[in-house]
């Protein structure tokens, strides 16, 4: 049975069926503030029972307190269908055939009465009637594997994107793209580094950090960027495509391990660390590498999906005066892989080393980075690194923590014997450590700097 | 070898333009009567804006009322807008020609006044209570039934004025209604939003903004389409104005008040006139617009019984190199010249509309030269016609073009022209405003010309650009608060005309003490024993008449002149003293008035003091009128002239008369 008063609860819900009032009833309230008109909307969910939400003629919403309604009469009905126009996808001879997996990012998106939130649009069509560039770009077709949000993309995510991923390269596509939610799209980025290894062909991830519900929404530019770089790159390799500079200019492909969300809703959020990134991508310009050295795409269909991972791993953010407890829970609990973010060169204190030294003895595998994100872990500089080392701490060298991680959680998936994994975790596959980190690879430059304020005036941002 | 064709038989366009308006019965606005609008049926309404007086912005935490030059900005940053779908599923008319126009956006940032919120790059703090306060007490003022929640809402804006797309923007009141001389205006809705960017140009398309004002708290007060003449419309601004301004908590000055204008005649549509912001030009624009929809409907009866299926209608367009074919007209050679692309088009059935008058000065070109600007982004000037009311293809060029395009007389001929990249947009524009001549009236925005005319600015945005807002929560405003507002307001400005009556305060003083907001002075004034019509006058004249005087200085406030008064009458000094010290009261806010009285030469006489000299005097002017023989009444008003000076402040000047009378008498 269809719900007539969605979203309404408790005494709100009581006023509606009181006075036999319908959601999308177009109405006429009597109140103690006097005459309201409009159509009864929907109500979020999270909202209180107090109020009915009504649009009045233009166009705007408005609440009334209910305690203040004598009576209410339904005048008419009008439900509104909210849908992104669809149209059929053209198809165009010559252009690369691209493939977007959905995994709940917002490229397009609707509104949900329900959570008084957008969510997305998906279908070729709906992205078409969005971003009709697209269909100059490439031959597009979709497939929604989840719709969850970014923080819910999880390891069994993870690998499933990983086969899918396979089965794609498999059936002959020029290109993926997987929509994603920004928060955690650098992690599924290095997980996919891990998973999907040798591609012959790009794997860009794209989201967006202002929904596509708004006009200035990043979302469109960064989909066109994604598309381009899927279809037409050179760039074999696991990818993320967001905007450089905040303005509509150009966007940025980062290498999925080395890639970070910095800010928490500028649209240039995501930087490379201890790194540049890859290349920049235009309409304009296309595809221009800045790193020359990468995986270049090739004709044949070989890759090799490795959709492994264990879950007992977890971070450890080191803060002064951190007791030892924290890591023999965590060895209590079953936990097989710890990545430990240190301060400095990779440091923590003292009364800790007991708890080390057992959970290494309990084998686990700790590992060390930075908190300080730019930079290696030197354990060897201090005598407190090298006695870290002995309690069993191995150094994850320029690798960023939550690569780390991931690369942990992944080489934990396939094996348990120590030099193996310690082998796994070292061996770089696609720069989650560096040789060397190169002068520009560190600018984090500070506001007030009269030579970086003259930048800032003269390049846009 | 071409042969050179004739001209078919055309009409002058000075001569058509003058005919047209003739027959459309215009007037100009200082010969129209109330029967003109009656008969073309005037119809307007108002939006007004105005700025709330708080610190902060609406929805973020900078500084509002500051404000920068054009090129004191720390950052630049560039965005495109793209058109979404409205909460009902619909994409906007205005959106999408928005769209079209592709224009590359530059804001200006300056780090005082603008901060990641303004340009999109983080979401919105909680809704600014000082604002939000002062705008329902207003609502409250309006006699608007007050919402229980505020919603804030988005309302699309592809123009790029904001940065977002969209203005946040909720509402907090619907039906109310002011009170003008002989009737009452209904109000639709009050609504709380934030201000726009300032823009600093806009040429082809690339157009650069400042975010200073951007995110400032603004009030918008709608009227229904009740105002049926020009004077009645700005009566109604004006008095939404006082209102306003009454409450003290709005800002005042360029900009901070604007208005936009809802016309429409009968058979016409609802035109806006967007942001004009003097209430003195309100009914010469709404006049004019009036008259344009009136114009533009008898181009369509024309069309229509020229041609009885307009579905059939469609235009020729051909590219021209104009010195090919031999045209000799210099701005279609200097602009192919360029590299600009020439269109030659055949409007069928256009002939003598082109010329046909729709504004003093202006023809229909008007309205395809404009949205050739707007929608095509090509400067002006980007068309002409043998119908060129200014500047006229003539006979050889026209011929030309007539054998070209096959065209007859009842047809009509305009070349335009423009960079490559915006002629199919130009072309569409060009078929598209054509088609809505059969219509008639299109649903669009306009821009007001200080000479009263108006050019199109955008089509008319509708319903479908709202859209809820989903990054805030809906705000509750609860029975109890309301009611403790609605104890403050202050008093209704119809009772103020009513009070000003009764005190006899002279008429001509009631729009500026009700502009500055004076009345609660004048009845502090009243409550200090003076007289509300001495207090009206001494302000309404004697302030105004400082004000333009005098420079001002930024302390001076309005209390300061009843503290003025308080001092007076501590010190037992006469109320006339005031006049003489309001100069420098107003110069110097911060001087006591001690110092004040002192640097107007006042100096503190007894009565006694101030009458010892009258024996002396009326001896004194004895000997001065020889000639004539001085009368009582010639002494009394010589010797009151010799002594007004010292009088004024310590005796009243009635009084010193009285005693110089009985002096006089008694010698
Ligand atoms: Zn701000």
């Amino acid at each position: 049975m269809e719900d007539i008063f969605q979203g309404y609860k408790g005494k709100a819900l009581e006023v509606l069926k009181k006075f036999n009032v319908r959601v999308w009833g177009k109405t006429i309230i009597d109140t103690t503030r006097g005459e309201f008109r409009g159509t009864v909307l929907p109500r979020a969910e999270n909202d209180d029972d107090q109020h009915i939400v009504i649009k009045v003629d233009t166009g705007y919403n408005v609440g009334i307190d209910i305690v203040t309604i004598n009576s209410m009469k339904e005048v008419g009905y009008s439900k509104a269908t909210y849908k992104i126009p669809e149209k059929e996808f053209p198809y165009k001879e010559g252009q690369p055939f691209v493939k977007l997996l959905g995994t709940g990012g917002t490229i397009a998106s609707r509104l949900d009465y329900r959570t008084g939130a957008v969510i997305p649009a998906f279908s070729p069509g709906e992205l078409y009637g969005a971003v009709p560039e697209l269909a100059d770009i490439c031959n597009l077709s979709t497939e929604k594997l989840f719709a969850v949000f970014s923080e819910n993309m999880e390891p069994e995510q993870y690998k499933a994107l990983a086969i899918a991923i396979g089965k794609e390269i498999e059936n002959g596509i020029d290109g993926i793209i997987i929509g994603h939610g920004t928060d955690t799209l650098s992690h599924t980025a290095a997980a996919l580094t891990f998973m999907v290894q040798n591609p012959p062909v790009p794997i860009v991830l794209v989201g967006s950090q202002r929904s596509s519900d708004r006009p200035s929404s990043d979302a469109a530019l960064n989909l066109i960027h994604a598309a381009y770089t899927a279809g037409h790159s050179d760039i074999a390799e696991v990818m993320v495509c967001m905007f450089g500079p905040t303005s509509d200019e150009y966007g940025f492909l980062h290498r999925g391990t080395r890639v970070r969300k910095m800010h928490s809703s500028y649209r240039s959020t995501f930087r490379t660390i201890g790194n540049t990134p890859l290349a920049t991508v235009s309409r304009i310009n296309g595809v221009k590498p800045i790193i020359e050295n990468y995986n270049h795409r090739r004709k044949d269909r070989k890759v090799n999906i490795l959709p492994y991972f264990e879950e007992k791993v977890t971070i450890v953010y080191y803060y002064p005066n951190m007791q030892p407890d924290i890591i023999d829970s965590l060895v209590d609990n079953g936990y097989k892989g710890i990545i430990i973010a240190g301060t400095g060169l990779g440091h923590i204190n003292k009364p800790l080393y007991p708890a080390i030294r057992r959970a290494t003895e309990k084998g686990v595998h700790i590992y060390m980075s930075v908190q300080t994100l730019w930079g290696y872990a030197h354990m060897y500089v201090y005598d407190t690194g090298r006695d870290l080392m002995a309690a069993g701490i191995i150094p994850a060298e320029n690798m960023l923590p939550e690569t780390a991680y991931i690369k942990l959680g992944w080489a934990l998936g396939q094996t348990t014997d120590r030099e193996e994994v310690k082998r796994l975790m070292l061996t770089p596959i696609n720069d989650e450590i560096t040789k060397k980190e190169p002068y520009n690879g560190y600018l984090v430059y500070q506001g007030g700097v009269p030579e970086v304020e003259e930048f800032i005036k003269k390049v846009r941002k | 070898m071409k042969k050179s064709p004739s001209s078919t038989k055309r009409v002058d366009p000075r001569k058509n333009y003058l005919a047209t308006r003739k027959a459309i019965g215009y007037v100009d606005r200082k010969d129209a009567k109330e029967s003109d609008y009656q008969r073309i049926g005037f119809m307007s309404g108002l939006e007004v804006h105005q700025q709330l007086k708080t610190k902060e912005k609406l929805f973020c935490r900078c500084p509002a009322g500051v404000f920068h030059s054009n090129n004191n900005y720390h950052a630049e940053v560039i965005r495109h807008m793209r058109p979404t779908l409205s909460e009902l599923g619909e994409y906007d008319g205005t959106a999408l020609m928005e769209f079209k126009t592709k224009k590359e956006i530059t804001y200006r940032l300056n780090n005082a006044t603008t901060c990641t919120y303004e340009i999109d790059d983080t979401p919105p703090f909680p809704i600014n209570r000082e604002a939000l306060e002062y705008a329902l007490e207003i609502s409250l003022l309006s006699k608007l039934n007050i919402v229980g929640e505020v919603h804030i809402t988005r309302k699309q804006y592809l123009d790029g004025s904001i940065p977002t797309g969209f203005q946040r923007t909720a509402i907090l009141g619907v039906e109310g209604e002011i009170q003008i001389s002989n009737k009452r205006i209904g109000l639709i809705q009050l609504s709380i939003e934030e201000d726009s960017c300032r823009e600093i140009s806009d040429i082809g398309h690339k157009r650069i903004y400042k975010t200073d004002r951007l995110g400032m708290p603004l009030i918008e007060t709608v009227t229904h389409p009740e105002c049926l003449t020009p004077d009645e419309l700005r009566e109604a601004a004006e008095y939404i104005r006082f209102l306003n301004r009454s409450t003290g908590k709005v800002r005042t000055g360029m900009g901070a008040a604007r208005e936009d204008v809802n016309v429409s005649c009968k058979g016409g549509t609802r035109i806006e006139i967007k942001g004009v912001s003097h209430n003195r030009w309100i009914p010469e624009l709404s006049h004019i617009e009036a008259f344009r929809q009136w114009a533009l409907l008898n181009i369509r009866k024309v069309l229509l019984s020229r041609l009885s299926n307009p579905n059939s209608w469609s235009t020729t367009y051909k590219e021209i190199d104009p010195k090919e074919l031999g045209i000799e007209n210099e701005t279609l050679l200097a602009m192919h010249e360029q590299g600009y692309v020439v269109v030659a088009a055949l409007l069928p059935h256009f002939g003598g509309l082109i010329s046909h008058f729709t504004q003093p000065g202006k023809c229909f070109i008007s309205e395809l030269t404009d949205r050739l600007k707007v929608i095509a982004c090509i400067e002006k000037p980007n068309i002409t016609s043998p119908e060129d009311i200014d500047a006229p293809l003539l006979g050889n060029d026209t011929a030309i073009l007539e054998s070209l395009l096959k065209a007859d007389e009842n047809d009509a001929i305009v070349v335009f022209w423009g960079p490559k990249e915006d002629i199919p947009t130009a072309k569409d524009t060009i078929t598209e405003r054509c088609q809505m001549a059969f219509e008639g009236v299109p649903r669009e925005t306009r821009r007001p010309l200080p000479n009263g005319t108006t050019l199109f600015e955008r089509v008319l945005p509708g319903a479908d650009r709202m859209y809820p807002d989903t990054d805030s929560a809906p705000i509750p405003l609860a029975n109890d608060y309301i009611q403790r507002l609605s104890k403050n307001i202050p008093t209704d400005v119809a009772e103020r005309y009513k009070q000003m009556k009764e005190w006899n305060i002279p008429a001509d003083t009631h729009s500026y003490l009700l502009k500055k907001n004076l009345l609660p002075v004048i009845e502090s004034l009243v409550n200090l024993g003076l007289t509300g019509q001495f207090a009206g006058i001494f302000l309404g004249h004697r302030l105004k008449f400082v004000e333009g005087q005098v420079p001002a200085h930024p302390d001076f406030s309005h209390s300061r002149i009843v503290d003025m008064f308080k001092f007076l009458a501590a010190n037992k000094l006469d109320k006339s003293l005031a006049k003489l010290m309001l100069p420098v009261v107003y110069r110097h806010p911060n001087m006591d008035f001690e110092s004040v009285l002192t640097s107007i030469g006042f100096k503190r006489r007894s009565k006694d003091e101030l009458l010892a000299p009258v024996n002396y005097l009326v001896e004194k002017f004895k000997e001065i009128t020889i000639c004539n023989k001085p009368t009582p009444v010639t002494t009394q008003n010589w010797v009151m002239g010799q002594l007004h000076k010292q009088a004024l402040g310590n005796i009243s000047l009635s009084e010193l008369r009285n005693s110089i009378n009985k002096n006089v008498e008694n010698n």
